[in-house]
């Protein structure tokens, strides 16, 4: 069920929660390239990262366990840790 | 043309009682009969069906029996319980009964615990004028709060409209009324929205007061909020409070008054950086800039122990009277505790006050920071058994804390820091006139005082302590 709260804020913003900002450029920032293990989303997440490596973007490769389940806490965390950005491949 | 309404409840005995009054009224009046809890009572007449106490909300009925009469719509004449003397002038009628004159009535339903605020949410359209923020239907509510930003890092209670019009229980103010801009962003504050994070940090509606003279006090010039926000320093905004609301609402002044554990003390001052955080947009990492914080940053509130002081209070010493209730905002740092367990000679024990000021900040800085000494009862014992008045402690650590120049110029001691070397011949105070503060407070065992160090920019040029005076209700 949903709630009804009271604005706290002044209101200056949107009451809608924003995603974080995206960087304009990839330039100096690691990208994670996360393979959530499902049929030749590794395809996809090579092509990207070659073509990342040729523009210099310093990449790392993460892979979840599986596909059915939500990625574990240690990788989530281990990706925030290491990467400034994430591109998760849903490739089927 | 007169006209009636009488509202009334089957569960209130005098209400029982009267039912051939009623009846004998509703034959001759123009008389609307509201009942609160049951449609068919009294049996036989025509009843308003007020289940939803809506009619009882907006005629402000507090007592049932309440009998009301209007001229062309306007009311004119209001008699609570039963009164037969009191009903026979207000209608015009001879009632004759056979049970006594006098009835106290009940309660009106409108006043159960927990309806009031029910029923101004449900019919007092307007009264709130808050964005509504609507969480999703999976959403927690306490998690919707973390989300959206509105924590300072602690769970929060969720701003329900309910909630929030409990809270405005504790003023008369109006929820609109503007009390200030508040930096960074220098958003318009009311008195609602102060409400709503009194309501988050987790306040009593009696506690509002307190709430809303503190941001008042936090949004004066001299205060300086927005730098003692955005500085680099350790300093937030701390709130004392003085005077009989201190007691009345259970602050702790005395054993832990700077510690955890009261609800008054902990939910004031987190009310007061709620507001910072929410409505004038001030964060950790955005504008505020602070190297370390302190641990006050969460809640930095206490009261003064003014029961059988030797002193007069702070409030006093700023000129207020010790029957009115006062707060007031220092930019304060954390705390640094002085141990004395020795000196029973006052001169002595001022001796080991100053050397714990003297070091506040740096050793070497002077009339930068002001400071607040906290007095426990056992070393305030110390001067009241030599007559020493607070003024004389302070004359005597002014004294004190005359520092050469040649101790505070840079490279002294070996120490890079310092004043520059012109200043070498001079003697120089530790604190900029009236920078220091003394207040009592603290358990009754142990010889330990605290220095309450602050904000480096202390003073004319930043912030100076505002001591602004707390309207209860009845006051406002």
């Amino acid at each position: 069920m949903s709630t009804v709260l009271m604005d706290p804020t002044s209101e200056l913003s949107s009451e809608h929660r924003e995603p974080l900002p995206r960087p304009t450029s990839l330039e100096g920032l690691t990208v994670g390239l996360l393979d959530i293990s499902k049929a030749r989303g590794d395809v996809f997440i090579d092509r990207i990262e070659d073509l990342m490596v040729q523009r210099g973007i310093s990449t790392r490769r993460y892979k979840k366990p599986t596909f059915t389940r939500i990625a574990p806490i240690e990788l989530t965390q281990q990706i925030a840790t290491e990467c400034d950005v994430v591109i998760e491949s849903l490739a089927d | 043309m007169d006209s009636y309404v009488l509202v009334v409840k089957e569960d209130c005995a005098t209400c029982r009682l009267l039912v051939p009054v009623i009846s004998q009224l509703s034959s001759l009046l123009d008389l609307k009969i509201v009942c609160q809890d049951d449609p068919a009572f009294p049996l036989g007449e025509e009843v308003v069906d007020d289940t939803e106490l809506k009619e009882s909300w907006t005629l402000n009925i507090e007592t049932v029996p309440t009998i009301i009469r209007y001229e062309n719509q306007s009311e004119t004449g209001r008699i609570f319980g039963w009164d037969r003397g009191a009903w026979q002038a207000l209608t015009g009628v001879s009632l004759e009964t056979d049970f006594p004159d006098f009835r106290p009535g009940c309660g009106s339903k409108t006043t159960d615990p927990g309806m009031p605020e029910k029923l101004s949410v449900k019919f007092d359209n307007g009264k709130l004028h808050s964005r509504r923020v609507t969480t999703a239907t999976e959403e927690d509510d306490m998690e919707a709060c973390f989300d959206r930003g509105w924590s300072d890092g602690l769970p929060l209670v969720p701003p329900t409209e309910l909630r929030v019009m409990r809270m405005l229980s504790g003023t008369n103010r109006d929820p609109r009324e503007v009390i200030g801009a508040v930096p960074p962003d220098y958003g318009e504050c009311t008195v609602e929205k102060v409400t709503v994070n009194a309501v988050m940090a987790g306040c009593k509606p009696e506690y509002l007061p307190v709430v809303i003279s503190s941001v008042e006090a936090a949004l004066q010039d001299e205060f300086c909020m927005h730098g003692l926000l955005a500085t680099t320093y350790f300093s937030g905004p701390m709130i004392l409070v003085n005077g009989p609301i201190s007691r009345a609402i259970g602050m702790n002044s005395k054993g832990n008054a700077l510690g955890q554990g009261n609800r008054a003390n902990a939910t004031i001052g987190r009310a007061l950086q709620l507001v910072i955080r929410n409505v004038g947009g001030g964060k950790p990492g955005g504008v505020d800039r602070a190297v370390f914080g302190n641990p006050g940053k969460y809640s930095y509130c206490f009261a003064e122990d003014e029961t059988n002081s030797c002193w007069e209070s702070l409030a006093v010493e700023k000129g207020f009277n010790s029957d009115q209730s006062t707060v007031t905002l220092f930019a304060a740092d954390g705390m640094q505790g002085i141990v004395d367990q020795k000196s029973r000679e006052p001169d002595s024990l001022a001796r080991s006050f100053a050397a714990g000021l003297r070091v506040a900040s740096h050793p070497k800085m002077i009339q930068a920071a002001d400071a607040f000494l906290v007095v426990s009862p056992e070393h305030e014992r110390v001067f009241r058994d030599a007559g020493w008045s607070k003024q004389q402690l302070k004359d005597r650590l002014g004294e004190l804390l005359m520092i050469p120049g040649t101790e505070l110029i840079a490279g002294a001691g070996g120490i890079a820091e310092g004043i520059p070397d012109k200043f070498a011949d001079s003697t120089m105070p530790k604190f900029r006139e009236g920078g220091l503060n003394i207040v009592r407070a603290g358990g009754s065992a142990g010889l330990f005082s605290a220095i309450i160090a602050g904000w480096g920019a202390s003073g004319k040029m930043g912030s100076v302590p505002v001591t602004r005076e707390i309207l209860v209700l009845s006051q406002v």
